[in-house]
């Protein structure tokens, strides 16, 4: 059953220097509270995986938490380049990382394989690619039709964190709206943790929601206003402009280190 | 009002294609409003599918990002992102998509990954996405990109997404089950593989664009059509929802 604790709480008891983290959320419900969290935990040793690593990555990777990333998207949706993901590959800034990266559809299976504690997943894909060349992926024959298919490995990280509208008093949790793929990355991971708007008596039904029972989680913590500046949807909305004002603060190491001090060290959470 | 740019003129171009198309797959950008303005214009009944899993989108806004809010309101259905690309992408159930890029050969391959060396890269683009999948997948890709040297090269400082490979039965040796790419549109024209050999070739120019530019500005060898012909220009239906949607 998952404990309802404070974010602070949850990330020290779930969280270990050296863990393989999975944050997800796509574009929709980022966990950028917790990833918040994390660097103010100060950690350097992360193994960071995650679809689209978005402004969250950005900053864990821009701080040094991050020793390798696993992606399979690494811009800033819309706008154009993540520059600290850019200069940690281009110019080892503030330390080297290790890349593996893949196709969406390559993430996607394997966080599915994961959920579903098998060794592998399975797709139409990679072939003709240089990528296959650059990342872990095999090719092997269907013994019923011999069609050549891609496998990839399942994603089992040590820790999954996702954000949610709402979650019960025993830790059940909904979310709606683009689900993403936080249900596979939750069932994948051997630690759970789901941050949430709110915490109400008892959940109730939306159209397109998704049900984490608390006996899949470890932890719930409330968060609200915790997706920004991405959005939860019916609760905040996504801000548009920070995407683009990122592009601007993220673009100078000095101004991104600056930014990073004022707005999350300095920044208190109960 | 005033004259068509080159930008807006690729965009009504791509938008044309989805006269009769039932879905298309988009990314942001550029292609997003062509398929938008698709629907303003040509097809309302086209189905617009986002990568976030948002299908039979109807967003009045042009998004920043796959997914925005408005997207998933107004969506016929909301999907993961496993089942976005295994039941839908991967089964083949959408017949367009529009890809960028920032490098296209002339097999119509698209590097989206790094320029310079994978290990060492000069320039470290965002990656694959969705792309490769997707253009294995679907019935047809239309490529939208800027027509320079430095994004229609000889040869790609890295293979992301495969168009025609190596040319004439590569994607049958692949085992890809869309088509393949149909078109590359551009700010100065319009390339089409030849259908023996699979390598783009200029079959249309923008009005008052000149065959060597196109040329000079294309990094291969560029083969121009016998029947070359020139884009007709916005019409002003197309031209004025274009600007009244960039305007919302």
């Amino acid at each position: 059953m998952a404990e309802l604790l404070t974010l602070s709480e949850a990330i020290t008891e779930l969280v270990h220097d050296g863990d393989s983290v999975a944050l997800e959320g796509f574009t929709h419900l980022i966990p950028f509270a917790a990833g918040h969290e994390l660097i103010r935990r100060r950690l350097t040793d992360l193994e960071l995986i995650r679809m689209t690593p978005d402004i969250v990555y950005d900053q864990l990777i821009g701080v040094g938490a991050a020793r390798k990333l696993v992606f399979s998207y690494g811009g800033n949706p819309g706008v154009g380049s993540l520059h600290r993901f850019r200069d940690a590959i281009e110019n080892s800034w503030p330390r080297p990382v290790e890349i593996e990266e893949h196709s969406h559809a390559g993430m996607a299976n394997r966080y599915q394989a994961g959920a579903s504690d098998l060794p592998f997943g399975l797709l139409r894909g990679y072939r003709g690619t240089d990528l296959a060349d650059h990342t872990q992926v095999a090719f092997i024959d269907c013994p019923f039709t011999g069609e050549t298919l891609a496998a990839v490995p399942a994603l089992r990280p040590d820790v999954a964190v996702i954000h949610a509208q709402e979650a019960d008093r025993a830790g059940n949790v909904q979310l709606w709206g683009i689900p993403g793929v936080q249900k596979e990355a939750v069932l994948a991971a051997k630690r759970t943790l789901a941050t949430v708007e709110r915490i109400v008596d008892e959940l109730e039904p939306r159209a397109g929601g998704v049900v984490i029972p608390s006996w899949v989680l470890d932890a719930v913590a409330l968060a609200p206003g915790g997706s920004r500046p991405s959005y939860s949807l019916d609760v905040t909305e996504r801000d548009n402009p920070f995407y683009k004002q990122w592009d601007v603060i993220s673009r100078d190491r000095a101004s991104f280190s600056t930014w990073i001090d004022e707005h999350v060290h300095a920044a208190v959470r109960a | 009002m005033s004259a068509a740019t080159a930008e807006e003129t690729q965009t009504v171009v791509a938008a044309r294609r989805l006269e009769r198309a039932r879905s298309v797959f988009i990314g942001v950008g550029r292609p997003s409003t062509a398929a938008i303005l698709a629907r303003l214009v040509h097809n309302p009944d086209l189905v617009l599918v986002y990568e976030s899993g948002t299908i039979g989108a109807k967003p009045f806004h042009i998004p920043l990002s796959i997914g925005d809010g408005e997207l998933a309101k107004t969506a016929d259905l909301v999907v993961s992102v496993p089942e976005m690309f295994n039941y839908w992408i991967g089964a083949g159930r959408v017949e367009v998509a529009f890809l960028g890029a920032a490098q296209v050969d002339r097999f119509a391959n698209l590097n989206s990954t790094v320029i310079g060396d994978y290990d060492h890269p000069t320039t470290r683009l965002p990656g694959a996405g969705g792309a490769p999948e997707i253009a294995a997948g679907c019935s047809e890709v239309v490529v939208i990109a800027p027509h320079n040297a430095r994004t229609l090269v000889e040869r790609l400082d890295f293979v992301t997404t495969v168009g025609y490979g190596d040319g004439p039965g590569s994607r049958e040796r692949l085992g890809f089950r869309g088509g393949g790419p149909s078109a590359l549109i551009t700010d100065l024209g319009v390339l089409e593989p030849d259908p023996r050999t699979c390598e783009l070739t200029l079959t249309a120019t923008l009005e008052g664009v000149a065959v060597e530019e196109v040329v000079a500005k294309t990094g291969w060898d560029l083969k121009v059509s016998e029947r070359l012909a020139t884009v007709e220009p916005p019409r002003e239906d197309e031209l004025s929802a274009l600007r009244e949607l960039l305007a919302r």
